[in-house]
């Protein structure tokens, strides 16, 4: 059975061998050990960057959204923006935890944790622009379909935007099942370490894990079942997001390419998204043994697929408005690129469509630096794209006399500062307090950096860099007898 | 159903070798209660001679139900109870009532499904159910329904690297 993780072809996907004992206290250190000081200059970052995002939103809802850039022709701009922006960046999580796991992908295991609760962050972040569009949020819940006392009135099926309501909180709800879902034996494990009050929180939160293969059985076909939901979720979610541009009939909107095109941008942008916050993540908690080399890259290669998909979609666009001999749509593609809004483009161009080749060079592929700056071109770059295709479309319309410019306000600005404060401070506290790295399946393929149990690690030559051990496996340890015999006097242990 | 029962434990510390002794004792035909692991561990179910689980059909009935409910919903909004005419189209406007429904199937059947789960495996917020000691850390437990005199039994365990073999009552 276990000879399949100890091919000699197979590079092992985490580095340096450790002991399962040894993965479990480093996964849970960071959230044993008090903060660093790095930690709290970054939290407070975030916690004052947040604040601005507070103070911008409080102000719009008290004053109405007229404190925006926006006017009779630019009716949306920056709030559809960001939120878009933002439901494409956490699509990579559940990209990596879903999609990964149904195709066997391995290496997924040391990122799968952190970038699912970036897509929960994510998602909470987007959720903000469409509520506070409204104007008045405190009437959100108009959007759902519920009996209520305005006559037999009901919310209207046939509209993208409320498709969206639905897409949104369903793909919120099952990322966070699925995440949890995940956590529950990581959660038992903290538990088992714990003491005090930290332990009776854990109790309640692993739900009574026990290691069973019983339960672990079921728990798998589950695990299976959700990953393989959560896939066409992905896919429907930015399609339907691509829907209220798609279903409008604005040249340079109206395109049947929006549906996979969004998906492709989605999944580039996320994947950038993950590859700042695993740099950071692993250099800051000296994770780089599991969180690898390896991993960057791997991921590198999905953004150049997706960077391709994303400028084949670009170039088509521009073909088809030619080719389709509309003057609307030709006009629209035409003053993207060279209209007053042409720098926006030129700047998605240059980001999105340029930058990914470097990732074709090893060295940079393999460099956490050149990977880290490229991740953030690649988001702005993607933040430019969606500007792009909202403003500029809007901004010319078919009556000249309506032709309008748009510039964000302080306040639009000030909000979107601000939900990078909210997921950077969500994401901080997720370091502190839970564990980061899904410590149950990083153990399943740390055979595969230990080969088996016979030392048999220097017959390997295919075991990647070679690294001088600090922590050699160590022979087993002799069990604390005296523990398993206190247990052993318990009756109500329902094993 | 006994008030309590007897279990051997016996502990491990790898994978490979607790696989090697759950197959080893049910071919001698000793009954597993259980095998408590820190990880799930590829071909347990198959040794343990478990049974594909069933929540799948329930993942299938729940979805089945999401996609009924969304589309009920929808005709019964759009169609009985406020019927309005936008540009002339159908009231029952069948396209574009599919991403809801295509929505609904996915949250019913993911929602249903964990909790199928958690009452399957009995767990649940506030469980006084605990582990094993190191059990979800780095050892790995067989449970098997047997009497400590069955020294036959000790010794195929230790052969087959158990590292302390402990008899114990267990509420059933």
């Amino acid at each position: 059975m276990s000879n399949q993780h100890t091919s000699s072809l197979r590079v092992p996907l985490v580095g340096e061998e450790r002991t399962l004992g040894q993965l479990t206290g480093e996964i849970c250190a960071p959230m044993e050990r008090k903060p660093t000081g790095k930690w709290w200059v970054a939290f407070a970052l975030a916690v004052a960057t947040l604040a601005v995002g507070v103070g911008m939103v409080s102000y719009e809802v008290a004053t109405g959204i007229g404190v925006w850039g926006l006017n009779k022709t630019i009716g949306w701009a920056f709030d559809i923006t960001n939120f878009v922006f933002w439901v494409g960046i956490g699509h990579a999580g559940t990209l990596i935890s879903a999609i990964l796991f149904l195709f066997r992908q391995k290496w997924r295991t040391s990122i799968n944790r952190a970038a699912e609760a970036m897509t929960l962050f994510a998602v909470m972040c987007a959720a903000i622009f469409p509520v506070i569009h409204m104007g008045r949020p405190w009437n959100a819940f108009w959007v759902l379909p519920y009996p209520n006392d305005r006559g037999s009135l009901w919310v209207n099926f046939r509209s993208p935007l409320l498709w969206d309501v639905f897409a949104i909180s369903t793909y919120f709800t099952i990322s966070a099942v699925f995440w949890y879902f995940g956590l529950i034996p990581d959660l038992a494990t903290v538990r088992d370490r714990a003491k005090g009050l930290k332990k009776a929180i854990f109790k309640a939160l692993s739900f009574g894990w026990n290691g069973s293969s019983r339960t672990w059985h079921r728990y798998e076909t589950v695990y299976l079942l959700l990953a393989g939901l959560a896939t066409p979720l992905v896919l429907s979610v930015h399609t339907i997001v691509s829907f209220d541009f798609a279903t409008s009939v604005i040249p340079g909107w109206h395109t049947t390419i929006f549906p996979p095109y969004f998906v492709a941008g989605a999944v580039f942008s996320g994947f950038a998204m993950v590859l700042t916050l695993m740099i950071i993540t692993r250099t800051v908690l000296g994770f780089e043994h599991l969180i690898t080399i390896r991993h960057l890259e791997n991921m590198t290669k999905v953004i150049i697929v997706t960077g391709g998909i994303v400028s084949l979609a670009y170039g088509t666009e521009f073909f088809i408005a030619w080719y389709s001999g509309n003057p609307y749509e030709k006009f629209t593609f035409m003053n993207r690129a060279f209209g007053p809004y042409a720098w926006a483009y030129w700047t998605m161009v240059t980001c999105n469509v340029v930058s990914p080749h470097l990732f074709w060079f090893k060295k940079v592929r393999t460099s956490p630096a050149a990977i880290f700056v490229l991740s953030l071109v690649i988001n702005v770059g993607m933040w430019f794209e969606r500007f792009v295709i909202i403003v500029t479309s809007l901004h010319r319309d078919f009556l000249p006399s309506s032709w309008s410019m748009y510039t964000p306000t302080v306040v639009e600005v000030g909000t979107f500062v601000g939900t990078f404060g909210l997921f950077f401070t969500l994401f901080l506290l997720f370091t502190r307090v839970l564990p980061i790295i899904s410590i149950g399946e990083v153990k399943s393929v740390a055979a595969f950096a230990r080969g088996t149990h016979a030392p048999a690690h220097a017959s390997h030559p295919a075991h990647g860099p070679e690294t001088p051990h600090e922590h050699p496996a160590e022979a087993p340890e002799p069990l604390p007898t005296p523990a398993l015999a206190a247990v052993a006097v318990r009756k109500d242990m329902p094993v | 159903m006994s008030p309590s029962q007897s279990v051997l434990l016996s502990y491990f510390d790898s994978e490979e070798h607790v696989l090697d002794a759950t197959r080893a004792v049910r071919e001698a035909g000793y009954a597993v209660h259980d095998v408590y692991t820190p990880y799930a561990i590829h071909g347990m179910d198959e040794a343990m001679g478990l049974k594909s689980s069933r929540l799948t059909w329930v993942c299938f009935g729940a979805g089945l139900l999401g996609t009924t409910s969304a589309l009920a919903l929808q005709y019964y909004t759009s169609v009985v109870s406020w019927p309005l005419n936008v540009g002339g189209k159908p009231f029952n406007s069948f396209p574009a009532f599919i991403p809801v429904a295509f929505e609904l199937t996915v949250l019913f059947a993911g929602l249903i499904t964990v909790a199928a789960f958690l009452l399957r495996t009995k767990t649940f917020p506030g469980s006084k159910r605990e582990a094993l000691p190191r059990v979800t850390d780095d050892r790995f437990v067989l449970a098997l329904r047997a009497d400590e005199s069955d020294a036959k039994l000790r010794q195929m365990l230790e052969r087959h690297g158990a590292l302390e073999v402990e008899q114990m009552e267990v509420a059933s």
